[in-house]
C-alpha cells in the first residue's frame, strides 16, 4: 500500500506545541546544563513532558494509561526532540522499552510497567548489546542461570540507553526457551551500573555488570522475531530524530551563510557554500522521505516495515552526519568551537549513526530483506 | 638566494655526522642539540649560511633528518609548539627582518626557546583576512595597536606574534595593511583561551588595548603588510600540507593500520569487513600519494618561498585526514560511542595514549583541518584562479576604501 504522508491539523498542532515547549525547556543553555550532569536530564522537565503532556505514554494504548497514538505522532515528537537535542531518557523508555513491553512480555508485566511509564513515574530501558561489538540479536551471548530461587544473570551489557538511571532494566538473554527478556530492578543485588563517558554527552549510555543478579523471566518462548521488530521500531524513531537534527543543521548553516560576510559579500553568495546548502537540502528531503516512510509504515503495520526501517536508518544516519559536518565547515572557525552548539549536533549525528548499527550494517540488512 | 651552493648528498651526510660527533641527541638535551644543529648550518639547509643554513636546495633538509635518525634513536625534532615559528616565523624574519632580528630571533625559533604565534584572523576577517580591522596608529617612533584577534594557536605560550594590522583605513583593503612582530609580553596584550570541539583550548582570543610597538618591529614597509602576509600564508600551507610521512606506511596511516589490525573481528559482518578493508586501502593510497607528492614537490621546489601550488597538498591532506579519522571510528564500531578522554575544558591536551583514544580525538580534531590555514573552499579558489588561471568571482571589495566594505 502506498504511504500517504499526510500530517493532519492535529499533527501540526502537536508539532507546534512541542516546538514551543522545547524552545523554552530545552534551549541551548538547558542542553548544556543537562549534558554536564551524570543523570543527563532535568527531572522537572521530564515530569512535565512525561506526565502532564503525556509524551512518555504517546504510543502506549489508552488501556494502560497512555495516549494511544501511533508512530505518526511519535515521528513528529522525535523530530522535534532531535532538533532541540533534548536531553531526556525518551528513546530508551518511551520507544525502546515501551515497544519491548508491547511486543515481547507477558500481560502482567506489560500492564504494570506501561502504566508506570505512561504516568512518567517509571523509566525503563532494554539491554541487549554486549562487549563483542555486535548489535544483531545473534550476538547476544548472555545466558540466564536457573537456580532454586529463580533466574540469575551474570556478565556485561553495553551501550544501554540511560542504563545508569533507569528504574527497570529489560535484559535480553538466552535460556532454554530461546532469546528471552528478563526484568531486573535497579537495586537488584550483584548489579553494577556505570555511566560511559560518551562521544555525544547529550545522550547517556551505561555499562551494566551482572553478577548472579536475580532476574525475572517476563517473556514466553523465543523472542528473536519480536525483538527484531522492537529494534526496527526503535531505529525508525531514531531516524525521525536524525531528520530533526539534520534539518536543524541545514537551517543553522543556511542562516549563517546569509548573514556572515567575507570579502564584502554573504558567504552564501559563493557557489561553494550555496551548493553545499543545496546538497544538504536534497539529502534532508530524502531523509524525511525515508524516516516518514518507516514511521508511517510502522503506524499502518505494513508488511514492508522491516525494510523501510533499515532503509531509513541507513540513509538518515549518513544524511545527518553529512549535514552536521557541513554545518561545521560552513561556520569556519566558529563551527569548531565549544561555544557554538554546532559540535553538539556533530557528535549526536555520529553517535546516532553508530547506535543500533551504522549505515553499512543497515544497508546489509536491507539487501538481505529485499533479496539483493 | 636562488642559486644555491652545490653540495653532494654524501658531503651533507658527512657534515651531519660531524655535528653528531660534537653533540649527540642521545647525550645532550634538545635545546643545546638544536643550537649546535643551527650553528652547523643544519637547521634549515636552504637558509643562508650564518642563519642556520648552508644555502642548499630545500629538498636536502630530509637528508639531515635521515642521517640523524640513522645514528640516533632520538632526533630532537621540532617541538610541537614551534610549528608556527619554524614553518612561518623563520621564513618571514629571514625575508623581511632586520639583521638584528635575524641574529637574535632565528636561533631561538629553531631551538624552541621562543614560541611564535600568528595574529592574523579576527572575528570578522577569517578567509578574508585582508579585511581585518585591528588598527595601528603612528605615534613618534611607535605604533599604537587596538583590536582583537581570534583563533590564535599557542598564543598562550608565545614570546612573539606575527601581527597584521591596518595602518590606513582609507585605501583599498590590501593597501592599508602593515606587518609587525609583536612582543606578546607587552602591556595591553590580553590572551584568553578559546575552547574547541574537544574541550581543549589550543587557540586563543588576543585582545590588544593601546599596545605600543616600536617602528623597527615592522616587517616590510608601511602599507606593504599584505605582501609579507602572503609569504607567511604560503609557508603556512606548506607547513600544514607538506606533511604526510617521510616513510612509506609511516605516520598517520600506521596509526590507522594499527587500529585495523587490532580491531574486534566479531564486530562486523564479513560483508562490512570487506567494505572497511577497501576504505582502509583507499586511505593507504591517499597517504602514500600525499607522501609521494610532497617528495616530488621537494625535487622541483626552488629555494625561496613557495607559491600557490602549496594549496594542492593542503587541500588534499585536509580532506583525506577527515575521511581517514571518520573511517577509524567506523572500524571501532560501537566503541566509537565512548569518548574516554572526556570534554573537561582545559588548556593542554589530556594524555591520549592509546591508538583508540588518539583516533577518537583525531576524529574531532581533524574537522579543523579544512578550516585552519585557509579553508578548503579558499584552497579551491586559489587553485582555480592562481594555478589554473580561471576567472575570479566579481569583486565588490577590491577597489574601494577598506572602511566602505560591508562587514558582518
Ligand atoms: C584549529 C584552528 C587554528 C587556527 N589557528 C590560527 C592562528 O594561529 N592564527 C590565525 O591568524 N588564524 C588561525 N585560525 C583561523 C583560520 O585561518 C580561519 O578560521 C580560516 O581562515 C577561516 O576563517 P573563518 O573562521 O572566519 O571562516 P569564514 O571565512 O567566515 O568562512 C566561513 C565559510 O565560508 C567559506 N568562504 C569564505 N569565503 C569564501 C569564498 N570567497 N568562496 C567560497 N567560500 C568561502 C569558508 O570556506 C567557510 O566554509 C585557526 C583556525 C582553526 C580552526
Amino acid at each position: 500500500m502506498a504511504i500517504d504522508f499526510t500530517f493532519t491539523d492535529e499533527h501540526e498542532e502537536l508539532r507546534a506545541t512541542l516546538r514551543a515547549f522545547l524552545k523554552e525547556k530545552s534551549d541551548e543553555a538547558a542542553v548544556r546544563e543537562q549534558m554536564a550532569t551524570e543523570r543527563g536530564y532535568d527531572p522537572d522537565v521530564w515530569e512535565q513532558m512525561a506526565g502532564q503532556m503525556g509524551l512518555a505514554g504517546l504510543i502506549i494504548p489508552e488501556e494502560f494509561g497512555g495516549a494511544g497514538y501511533t508512530y505518526v505522532e511519535l515521528l513528529v515528537v522525535m523530530e522535534e526532540m532531535g532538533r532541540s537535542l533534548l536531553c531526556a531518557p525518551y528513546l530508551g523508555t518511551a520507544v525502546l522499552a515501551t515497544n519491548a513491553l508491547l511486543h515481547c512480555v507477558d500481560e502482567t508485566t506489560r500492564k504494570e510497567l506501561l502504566v508506570g511509564i505512561a504516568a512518567g513515574e517509571t523509566i525503563a530501558t532494554v539491554a541487549h548489546a554486549e562487549s563483542n561489538g555486535r548489535w544483531d540479536l545473534a550476538g547476544v551471548e548472555m545466558r540466564a542461570e536457573k537456580g532454586e530461587g529463580g533466574f540469575t544473570l551474570s556478565g556485561r551489557k553495553c551501550w544501554v540507553l540511560d542504563g545508569h538511571t533507569a528504574d527497570v532494566l529489560l535484559v535480553v538473554a538466552r535460556h532454554e526457551a530461546g532469546l528471552s527478556l528478563f526484568r531486573v530492578d535497579a537495586d537488584a543485588t550483584g548489579l553494577e551500573r556505570t555511566l560511559v563517558p560518551s562521544l555525544d554527552i547529550t545522550r547517556k549510555l551505561a555499562q551494566l555488570d551482572f553478577n548472579e543478579t536475580p532476574a525475572d523471566l517476563v517473556s514466553a518462548g523465543d523472542q528473536t522475531d519480536a525483538l527484531q521488530r522492537v529494534l526496527a521500531l526503535t531505529v525508525a524513531a531514531l531516524a525521525a530524530e536524525q531528520v530533526g537534527g539534520a534539518q536543524m543543521c541545514l537551517e543553522t548553516a543556511t542562516e549563517y551563510a546569509k548573514t556572515r560576510l567575507q570579502f564584502g559579500r554573504p558567504i552564501g553568495s559563493y557557489q561553494a557554500i550555496k551548493h553545499k546548502c543545496a546538497d544538504m537540502l536534497v539529502e534532508v528531503e530524502f531523509a524525511k522521505s525515508a524516516a516518514y516512510a518507516a514511521c508511517f509504515s510502522a503506524a499502518g503495520n505494513e508488511e514492508d516495515f522491516l525494510e523501510t526501517a533499515a532503509l531509513a536508518k541507513a540513509y538518515c544516519s549518513e544524511a545527518y552526519f553529512h549535514a552536521a559536518a557541513e554545518n561545521i565547515q560552513i561556520h569556519g572557525g566558529m563551527g569548531f568551537t565549544w561555544e557554538l552548539p554546532v559540535h553538539l549536533y556533530f557528535k549526536r549525528a555520529k553517535s546516532s549513526e553508530l547506535f543500533l548499527g551504522d549505515a553499512a550494517y543497515h544497508r546489509e540488512r536491507l539487501a538481505d530483506l529485499v533479496g539483493i | 638566494m636562488a642559486d644555491h651552493r652545490s653540495m653532494s648528498e654524501d658531503e651533507l651526510r658527512a657534515r651531519t655526522r660531524a655535528l653528531l660527533d660534537e653533540a649527540h641527541p642521545e647525550q645532550v638535551e634538545a635545546i643545546p642539540f638544536r643550537q649546535a644543529q643551527y650553528d652547523h648550518g643544519l637547521a634549515w639547509v636552504h637558509f643562508p649560511e650564518g642563519y642556520g643554513g648552508l644555502n642548499l636546495s630545500p629538498k636536502m633538509n630530509v637528508i639531515v633528518q635521515d642521517e640523524i635518525l640513522e645514528h640516533s634513536k632520538i632526533s630532537h625534532g621540532m617541538p610541537a609548539a614551534s610549528i608556527i615559528g619554524i614553518g612561518m616565523g623563520a621564513p618571514v624574519v629571514l625575508t623581511y627582518g632586520t639583521e638584528e632580528m635575524k641574529k637574535s630571533m632565528l636561533p631561538k625559533i629553531f631551538t624552541g626557546e621562543e614560541i611564535w604565534c600568528q595574529l592574523f584572523s579576527e572575528p570578522s576577517a577569517g578567509s578574508d583576512v585582508a579585511g581585518l580591522a585591528t588598527s595601528a596608529v603612528r605615534d613618534g617612533d611607535d605604533w599604537i595597536l587596538n583590536g582583537q584577534k581570534v583563533w590564535t594557536t599557542v598564543a598562550h605560550l608565545s614570546r612573539w606574534g606575527m601581527l597584521l594590522a591596518r595602518t590606513d583605513p582609507d585605501v583599498p583593503k590590501h593597501d592599508g595593511l602593515s606587518y609587525f612582530v609583536l612582543d606578546m609580553q607587552a602591556p595591553g596584550v590580553d590572551v584568553r583561551p578559546l575552547y574547541q570541539i574537544t574541550g581543549e583550548a589550543e587557540f586563543n582570543e588576543v585582545f590588544m588595548t593601546d599596545v605600543r610597538i616600536p617602528h623597527d618591529r615592522m616587517l616590510g614597509k608601511e602599507g606593504q603588510g599584505w605582501r609579507v602576509a602572503i609569504t607567511t600564508l604560503m609557508n603556512e600551507r606548506v607547513a600544514i600540507g607538506g606533511g604526510g610521512s617521510k616513510r612509506k606506511g609511516g605516520g598517520t596511516i600506521s596509526q590507522l593500520l594499527e587500529l585495523w589490525n587490532d580491531r574486534n573481528k566479531n564486530a562486523h559482518s564479513a560483508g562490512q569487513e570487506a567494505l572497511l578493508r577497501d576504505r582502509v586501502t583507499r586511505s593507504y593510497i591517499d597517504q602514500e600519494l600525499l607522501r609521494l607528492t610532497a617528495q616530488r614537490a621537494r625535487v622541483t621546489q626552488q629555494a625561496g618561498n613557495p607559491g600557490p601550488e602549496g594549496s594542492v597538498a593542503k587541500l588534499a591532506q585536509a580532506e583525506m585526514m577527515k575521511r581517514l579519522w571518520e573511517l577509524a571510528i567506523d572500524i571501532l564500531g560501537n566503541d566509537g560511542l565512548a569518548y574516554e578522554a572526556g570534554y573537561e575544558l582545559r588548556q593542554q591536551a589530556s594524555g591520549i595514549d592509546t591508538t583508540e583514544g588518539l583516533a577518537k580525538y583525531q576524529f574531532l580534531r581533524s574537522r579543523a583541518n579544512s578550516i585552519e590555514g585557509g579553508t578548503s573552499e579558499i584552497m579551491r579558489n586559489i587553485l582555480g584562479e592562481r594555478v589554473l588561471g580561471l576567472p575570479g568571482e566579481p569583486r565588490v571589495d577590491k577597489k574601494i576604501a577598506w572602511k566602505e566594505v560591508a562587514r558582518s
